[in-house]
């Protein structure tokens, strides 16, 4: 469903992905972890066919994105970190014109959208100005925008930020859901105990290169010898030292 | 209500729908569902109306706040200043068309070339207008991310971002031009049809320039290394602009307005008759219209001006569908990495020594974010374009030769305190004024550190202050010297320039903490909300009346010196020491109700 082929980033001198192959099937919901800076943003804009590699090549579904980016995109639903929703529009006005993007309206649009909205409790909103929401309305709202037209392929860039844990659990319920019926997900977190508990695979970034990759028995097998958690695995393969400069800054 | 909120909440009697269902069913019953179009096969293309659905959208929302009290009052105060300014240019316009109608001979041919003029200059103003826009709608505006990363056909995101980058670029010049084709029309009795003709030219007229903006734009962000593509352009158009001024002002308009510089009539007649710029569609412009005015419609410039503006339209689509993926890429690779300021870190620290460490890190902060910020960089090359005009205008005012006495050329300079004051007011507007708005989302971090808010707001206005006051006697002294003032007009120059700089700033910086807008990212768009007119409403009263305070003991002076005589000094003591007050005045009181207001506020 997503392959990457040695794809690359640079930014001038400055290489922040390096040359990655990574494969994601369908029916996956795929953790991309890293420290901040990793690479894991630029990778999953690259994907999302906002921003053009400097090598390498990205397929959704089959499509390479530089190919043939309308075809790619119209499969692909995509979360940025910082998202962007128009201030004065109303929840749903914002909602409809995102599956207008993707050539959808009508009464199915309609019914699924309140769906969603009611999904994250925020149906009574719905005709309120998106200038009024508070930070997590936001972050539901751009994630049921996601969900709207079922796209085969979600990209999501830490999702969890700023959601309340009765809307956490229902992603993570939605997002097993919704790759159980053969779509792919594929999201970046810094919360290792999501990743842990409702990722097939994960992959982790360090320095624009991925470090490992692999369910997390595989990784425990290969790189994770005697690991207490996924935490002890992902600072042994990013920053093991962090723990001692921490006590040589403490104590200094 | 939730945290963060600020709308009405309804009662879940108001809800409609279906029941609320939360938890693994409701999951479960929405990814089951077939309310999806999951086996899509074709590939979707949103139409150009859905594209500017959201702006419309905003628009009208923006626009039905007017009903509410608060708002309406505001637009009507808008409202009428817009009509009494429209009413204004259709009277001196209307006044001046008809002395040139009266005018055998020459009268039609003045009233071409003043009109050839005045589209020359809407014509680099769209352009440069043009240029700026089209950087932010295609490059940096916050919605292409949603957009570039949804299936939009590439000619539809362009139509629509052309349309509204052209918008935002022309409807200040598109209100300024209505007063100006009514007056023609009025005083030439354009007839019923007359409107249409001046639809029918005006609409290529600002698409040319449209689409030459987003293309110039595509090319450099292309051209440029991806690094500071934007601090590049920024530097690459204040050139453009200032190259526009020149060729503005190797034009000499003022020469048609002194004919006894040239030999004969029939020398004045030539020049008149000679077109002003024969490639630019401004000049089609006036010929459609003169020939039209004059009833024999010249069919050929306004053929000229639709078959450019549609070759422009496929070249700049042409030059979107090859380039744009690629500069927006690089526009966003833009953002500089490093950044080197050890040097300034140091002179900063230097400089700033004697005002302690909060107040130094507050100015280098501010210093800092302003350099950086692009967003800024725009406002600056409006500004250099301002005083460009403004040094130029004076420097070929006509105030030598036959007619000219000493007491014009030494009032004219005087009375340019007052337009001084008004270029200082709009500069103000635009750097002084947002710098409280600006602090708007880390004002949580300064209100809960023991920042005083006295320090805050003083180091607001001494790094606003300070350049503008190198800036505002700058301009004058340079003028003065070119108006070959007497020593007296040269001082009370400066010293009304530097008093006014520092109430303006005051006044600036006061109103601006009064009428905040601490949700707005853009700088660009505070000095245009109420306050910001409220400001440039109370500074135009202020410089109108130090000019009139001061007005008498310079015409005492004045006097004396033409006629003889001595000019009275209790004149002098009372015109400048009122002056000095109403400026001292307007410095503390807006700080002072600005440091309240600060010290008070809730977040």
């Amino acid at each position: 469903m997503i392959q990457l082929k040695a794809l690359t980033k640079k930014y001038g001198t400055f290489t922040a992905v390096d040359a990655i192959n990574l494969e994601v099937p369908g029916g996956q919901l795929f953790g991309f972890l890293g420290p901040n800076g990793a690479g894991k943003t630029t990778t999953l804009r690259m994907i999302a066919g906002i921003l053009r590699p400097t090598a390498g090549t990205v397929h959704i579904n089959g499509i390479d994105i530089a190919r043939d980016p309308g075809a790619a995109k119209a499969v692909l639903g995509y979360i940025p970190d910082r998202p962007f929703i128009y201030e004065k529009l109303t929840g749903a006005e914002f909602l409809r014109f995102v599956a207008g993007l993707y050539g959808q309206d009508g009464p199915v649009i309609e019914r699924r959208m309140t769906e969603l909205l009611a999904l994250f409790d925020l149906l009574e909103w719905r005709d309120e100005l998106v200038e009024s929401y508070s930070h997590g309305m936001r972050q539901k709202l751009i994630i049921s925008s996601a969900f709207l037209h079922k796209p085969k392929v979600i990209v999501v860039d830490e999702p969890m930020v700023g959601l309340d844990p009765k809307a956490s659990r229902i992603l993570k319920d939605l997002f097993r859901e919704y790759t159980k019926r053969g779509h792919t997900i594929m999201m970046s977190t810094h919360t290792l105990e999501v990743a842990e508990t409702v990722c097939d695979r994960v992959a982790i970034i360090h320095g624009g290169r991925i470090r490992a990759a692999g369910t997390m028995d595989e990784l425990y097998a290969s790189v994770g010898a005697g690991a207490k958690g996924l935490e002890e695995l992902f600072l042994r393969l990013t920053g093991e030292n962090a723990a001692r400069e921490l006590v040589e800054v403490l104590d200094a | 209500m939730p945290e963060g909120t600020t709308g009405p909440r309804r009662t879940s009697a108001e809800v409609t729908g279906p029941r609320r269902s939360t938890g693994r069913q409701a999951v479960i019953a929405l990814v089951e569902g077939n309310t999806g179009t999951d086996e899509r096969t074709a590939t979707p293309d949103p139409s150009y109306v859905h594209l500017l659905r959201p702006k419309i959208l905003t628009a009208v929302s923006r626009a039905s706040r007017t009903g509410d009290r608060r708002h309406g009052w505001r637009w009507t105060i808008v409202g009428a200043i817009g009509l009494l300014f429209w009413s204004f240019v259709l009277f001196v316009l209307t006044r001046v068309l008809t002395v040139f109608r009266n005018t055998p001979e020459i009268g039609a041919l003045l009233a071409g070339k003043v009109l050839g003029l005045v589209f020359i200059s809407f014509f680099m103003i769209l352009l440069l207008s043009n240029i700026i826009t089209a950087l932010s709608t295609f490059f940096l505006a916050k919605d292409l991310e949603l957009l570039v990363s949804a299936p939009v056909n590439w000619l539809t995101l362009y139509s629509a971002k052309l349309t509204e980058s052209m918008l935002h670029s022309s409807w200040m010049v598109t209100l300024m031009a209505v007063p100006i084709f009514a007056a023609y029309g009025w005083v030439y009795g354009g007839g019923l049809l007359f409107p249409l003709v001046a639809v029918a030219t005006f609409v290529p007229f600002l698409i040319i320039p449209a689409v030459c903006g987003a293309a110039i734009v595509i090319l450099l962000v292309n051209a440029f290394p991806a690094r500071r593509t934007k601090d590049i352009l920024s530097v690459v158009a204040v050139l453009t602009a200032a190259g526009v001024v020149l060729l503005f002002r190797l034009l000499r308009p003022e020469k048609f307005a002194r004919p006894e510089g040239l030999k004969s009539l029939v020398d004045f007649i030539t020049l008149l008759r000679a077109p002003t710029a024969p490639y630019l569609p401004s000049e089609w412009v006036q010929r459609t219209i003169m020939s039209s005015l004059n009833g024999r419609t010249d069919w050929l410039p306004l053929y000229l001006l639709w078959t450019t503006a549609g070759a422009a339209l496929v070249i700049g689509a042409l030059l979107h569908q090859k380039l744009y993926t690629s500069g927006f890429t690089k526009a966003q690779e833009s953002t500089q990495r490093w950044v080197r300021g050890r040097i300034v870190r140091r002179t900063g620290h230097f400089l700033l020594k004697p005002f302690g460490i909060v107040r130094r890190e507050l100015v280098m902060k501010e210093l800092r974010v302003f350099f950086r910020d692009t967003t800024q960089w725009s406002q600056l090359i409006l500004l250099a374009v301002l005083v460009m005009v403004y040094v130029f205008n004076v420097k070929f005012l006509p105030l030598s030769g036959a007619g000219i006495t000493f007491f014009l050329v030494n009032t004219i300079p005087f009375l340019n305190l007052g337009l001084a004051g008004f270029v200082l007011a709009s500069i103000a507007a635009r750097f002084i004024f947002p710098a409280v708005s600006m602090e708007g989302r880390t004002l949580w971090l300064l209100k809960s550190s023991p920042l005083p808010m006295r320090a805050l707001l003083w180091s607001k206005f001494w790094i606003g202050t300070l350049p503008l006051l190198i800036l505002a006697v700058g301009i004058v002294g340079v003028t003065d010297a070119l108006l070959e003032v007497t020593q007296f007009i040269f001082l009370v120059s400066i010293f009304t320039i530097t008093l006014l700089t520092f109430a303006v700033a005051g006044l600036a910086l006061g109103l601006g903490a009064v009428f905040p807008q601490y949700d707005t990212e853009n700088a660009a768009q505070i000095p245009t909300s109420f306050g910001g007119l409220v400001f440039m409403m109370i500074s135009a009263g202020l410089v109108g009346g130090v000019v009139l305070l001061e007005a008498r003991p310079v015409y005492g002076y004045l006097a004396a010196e033409a006629f003889g005589g001595v000019a009275n000094p209790m004149d002098m003591y009372v015109g400048f020491g009122l002056a000095a007050l109403l400026c001292l005045v307007c410095t503390f009181v807006p700080l002072t109700i600005a440091m309240r207001r600060l010290e008070r506020l809730e977040l």
